[in-house]
C-alpha cells in the first residue's frame, strides 16, 4: 500500500533530490524556498552527500557547473531574484551541455517584489533568460506530489539531453503542504565519461568542458547541435493534462497554481451549464502547442489565465494561430484570483463573444 | 612555377655537412612536459602566461598527478589553457572558477584542483568567490596571474594597476583619489584563517622562475593534506599591454610592480601542520 507523507512542497522536492540520487546541492536562503537549503543540510550529510550554502546565486549556479561538469549529478534552487542572478551560470551550462536541475519557486517581482506566489519568471524561464539561444526543459509543478515527482523526471531528462532542467513552482505550491507520496525510483544508468571532468587517464584524451567556441565557424556547428537537440525536445518531451475537453466548448489554458485555481472555477462553471475543459501545460518548454491548435477547431474561445501580466498567453496564441479568440485574465503582486472572479471573467468574455 | 623554383634559379649545391649525432649521445638536460599538449599558443612574445602554463604542467608531471588533477581556466587571455594542459579542464564564467573549483572538489575530495585566473577575473569580478572560497578554506591550488592590466580586451585599468599606470581606461595613469589604490590579493587573502599557504612571486628572470616553480609545487604538494587553500600569485609580464619590449616588460616587474607587489611568502604553513608530506 502507499504511503503517504505531509509535507511542504519545498520539502518534498528535497527528499525526492535525495531519493533521486541527488550527489550535491548548492543554494542560498531566499523566500519563499529557504526549507529546501534547511531540509538538506539537515539531510544530506546522513546520506554523505554535499550541501553547501553559497555566499550568493551566483556562486551556487557556478559550484553546480563545476560538479554537474565532473560527471555528478547536482542541483540548486532559489526564488525568483535569485534565480535573475543565476542566468549567466545557466546560460553556460546550457553552452557547455551541463545535466542539472534548478529549481524557482515564483515570487511576485519585479525587483524585490513580494515573497507571495507568482508566476511573472514564466518569459524568463522559457524563452532564454540569460544570453544567447538556448532553451531549458521547463517543469510546472501544479501540487507538492508534482514537486516530487519533477525532481526525478527533471534529472532524468538532464541526463538525457545533457541540459540544464528547470523546475518552475511558486510560492504557494512551494509552501503548501498535502499528502505526497514517494513513488519507487530507478536511475537510469547514464555514462558520462566521455565528457565528464573526472581526471585524465592515459587511455582517453583530455576532457574540458567549455562553452567558448572563438572561432565563428566551430560555434556555428555548437549552435546547430543545440538547435537540434532543442527539436529532439520539442518532438519527445511535450507533457500537458487535459480535464473534460471532450464536449468542452471553452478552455482554460493554465499552469501549475494557477491551473488549480481553474480546476475549481471550470466545477463552477460547469455547474452553470458553461462546457469548459482546462489544459493544463506540464512542460512549459516544450510547449503543447500542437494540442491547442487541434483544441481551436473544436472549441470557441480560450481563456489563459495566470499570475502576471499575461506572458504564456503569447504561446497559446502562437498554438491558435488565430483560430479562435484567445483572452488573458491575471492577478499580480503576490495576489491571487479566487474561481468565482475567474467564473465571472469567463462569463463576460462569452457575453462579448456572443455580442460581437 | 612552384615557390622553390622560383627562390631556388639554380641548382641545389650539394653539401659536406658533418654526420648528424644520434639521440644517445646527448645527455637530455631539459624537455616540454609530457603533460603540455604539443601545439602553438597564442600568446603574446614575452608574455608570461605561457611560462606558468608549463610550470604547472612541471609540477603535474614531476608528481605524477595527471590522472587526478583537474583545472579551471578563466575568462581573460588564459582563457584558452584548457588548449595547452593536457589534464581534464572546465572553463568557468568570468570571475566564477573558485566556485566551480569548489564544486569540483567538494565531490571529488581526493583529486588535486586548481584555478588559474588574472587578476580581472579574481580581483575584480570574481573576488567574492575568491575570498569566500579561501575563507571556507577549500583544498584547491589558486594560480592567480596578476599583469595589472585586462589583457585580452587589450590593457584597461585592473584592480591591480600601478597608481599612475597608464591604461587605456586609465589614459593619464590612475588617479587612486578617484579609482583607489590597487588590490594587494595576496596579502588581503593572506588575512583569511582557511588560506593555508600564500605566496608572491614572479618569472621576470631564471631565479624567479625556479622560485615560481618551487611555490607552485608546495602549493599542490599541500593540497591532500587538506589544511586549506594555498594561493600563488605570480607578478606576470605584459609587454604588448604595457606597450613594452619583453626585456623592458622584465626590467618594469623589477623596478615598479615589486614596489606595490613585494614579492616572497605572505603566509607559510606551521612545520606541523606539514610534517605529513
Amino acid at each position: 500500500m502507499a504511503e503517504f507523507k505531509l509535507m511542504k512542497g519545498n520539502e518534498a522536492m528535497a527528499e525526492a533530490a535525495i531519493l533521486a540520487g541527488c550527489d550535491a546541492y548548492f543554494g542560498y536562503p531566499i523566500t519563499p524556498q529557504s526549507e529546501v537549503l534547511e531540509y538538506l543540510a539537515r539531510e544530506m550529510p546522513k546520506h554523505n552527500r554535499i550541501v553547501m550554502q553559497a555566499e550568493s546565486e551566483v556562486a551556487s549556479i557556478n559550484m553546480v557547473y563545476g560538479a554537474a561538469g565532473a560527471g555528478f549529478r547536482t542541483m540548486t534552487s532559489s526564488s525568483s531574484p535569485g534565480i535573475s542572478l543565476m542566468q549567466e551560470g545557466i546560460s553556460y551550462i546550457a553552452g557547455a551541455e551541463l545535466p542539472c536541475l534548478i529549481v524557482n519557486v515564483n515570487r511576485a517581482g519585479p525587483g524585490l517584489g513580494t515573497i507571495q506566489p507568482g508566476q511573472g519568471d514564466y518569459f524568463q524561464s522559457v524563452k532564454g533568460g540569460g544570453h544567447g539561444d538556448y532553451k531549458m526543459i521547463v517543469l510546472a509543478p501544479a501540487s507538492v506530489q508534482e514537486m516530487a515527482d519533477f525532481v526525478y523526471l527533471g534529472f532524468d531528462l538532464a541526463d538525457k539531453y545533457r541540459n540544464p532542467v528547470l523546475m518552475l513552482s511558486d510560492g504557494a505550491i512551494g509552501q503548501m503542504m498535502e499528502k505526497v507520496e514517494f513513488k519507487p525510483y530507478t536511475r537510469p544508468v547514464v555514462d558520462k565519461s566521455a565528457w565528464a571532468t573526472t581526471g585524465k587517464p592515459k587511455s582517453r584524451n583530455r576532457n574540458y568542458i567549455t562553452s567558448l567556441f572563438i572561432q565563428p565557424e566551430r560555434m556555428e556547428v555548437h549552435n546547430l547541435k543545440l538547435e537540434e537537440k532543442f527539436k529532439q525536445i520539442r518532438e519527445h518531451e511535450v507533457r500537458f493534462e487535459e480535464i473534460n475537453t471532450t464536449d468542452a466548448e471553452y478552455l482554460f489554458v493554465a499552469y501549475g497554481l494557477s491551473a488549480r485555481i481553474c480546476q475549481k472555477a471550470m466545477d463552477i462553471a460547469r455547474e452553470k451549464g458553461i462546457n469548459i475543459a482546462l489544459l493544463r501545460p506540464i512542460t512549459l518548454y516544450p510547449y503543447p502547442y500542437q494540442r491547442l491548435h487541434e483544441l481551436a477547431s473544436q472549441v470557441k474561445m480560450m481563456l489563459s489565465v495566470e499570475l502576471n501580466s499575461g506572458q504564456m498567453v503569447e504561446d497559446v496564441r502562437l498554438g491558435v494561430n488565430g483560430k479562435v479568440p484567445v483572452e488573458f485574465y491575471g492577478r499580480m503582486g503576490g495576489m491571487m484570483p479566487t474561481p468565482e472572479e475567474i467564473v465571472h471573467h469567463l462569463e463576460t468574455l462569452i457575453q462579448y463573444h456572443h455580442v460581437n | 612555377m612552384s615557390i622553390d623554383q622560383h627562390i631556388l634559379p639554380g641548382p641545389v649545391p650539394v653539401l659536406n655537412l658533418p654526420p648528424c649525432h644520434t639521440e644517445e649521445e646527448y645527455e637530455m638536460v631539459y624537455h616540454k612536459p609530457s603533460t603540455m599538449v604539443d601545439t602553438t599558443m597564442h600568446y603574446c612574445p614575452g608574455c608570461a602566461h605561457s611560462l606558468v602554463h608549463k610550470l604547472i604542467m612541471e609540477v603535474v608531471e614531476e608528481m605524477g598527478i595527471q590522472e587526478t588533477t583537474i583545472g579551471v581556466a578563466p575568462v581573460g587571455c588564459s582563457v584558452f589553457a584548457y588548449d595547452y594542459m593536457d589534464i581534464d579542464m572546465q572553463e568557468a564564467a568570468h570571475g566564477r572558477a573558485c566556485a566551480v573549483a569548489t564544486g569540483i572538489k567538494r565531490l571529488m575530495p581526493d583529486k588535486y584542483v586548481f584555478t588559474y585566473q588574472g587578476d580581472g577575473d579574481l580581483a575584480a569580478i570574481g573576488i567574492a568567490e575568491t575570498l569566500h572560497a579561501i575563507n571556507r578554506g577549500e583544498n584547491i591550488c589558486i594560480v592567480f596571474m596578476n599583469n595589472a592590466v585586462y589583457g585580452m580586451t587589450s590593457g584597461q585599468m585592473a584592480p591591480t594597476t600601478l597608481p599612475g599606470m597608464h591604461t587605456t581606461t586609465s589614459p593619464d595613469g590612475r588617479d587612486v583619489s578617484y579609482y583607489g589604490a590597487p588590490i594587494k590579493v595576496a596579502e588581503l587573502m593572506a588575512n583569511l584563517p582557511g588560506a593555508f599557504y600564500v605566496t608572491r612571486q614572479s618569472v621576470n628572470s631564471a631565479n624567479a622562475v625556479r622560485r615560481t616553480k618551487k611555490a607552485l609545487l608546495n602549493a599542490f604538494k599541500y593540497q591532500p593534506l587538506h589544511k586549506g587553500t594555498c594561493l600563488v600569485e605570480i607578478i606576470g609580464n605584459c609587454p604588448s599591454n604595457w606597450k613594452m619590449t619583453p626585456v623592458e616588460a622584465s626590467k618594469f616587474i623589477d623596478e615598479e610592480m615589486i614596489k606595490t607587489f613585494p614579492l616572497g611568502d605572505i603566509k607559510i604553513p606551521n612545520a606541523e601542520d606539514i610534517k605529513i608530506y
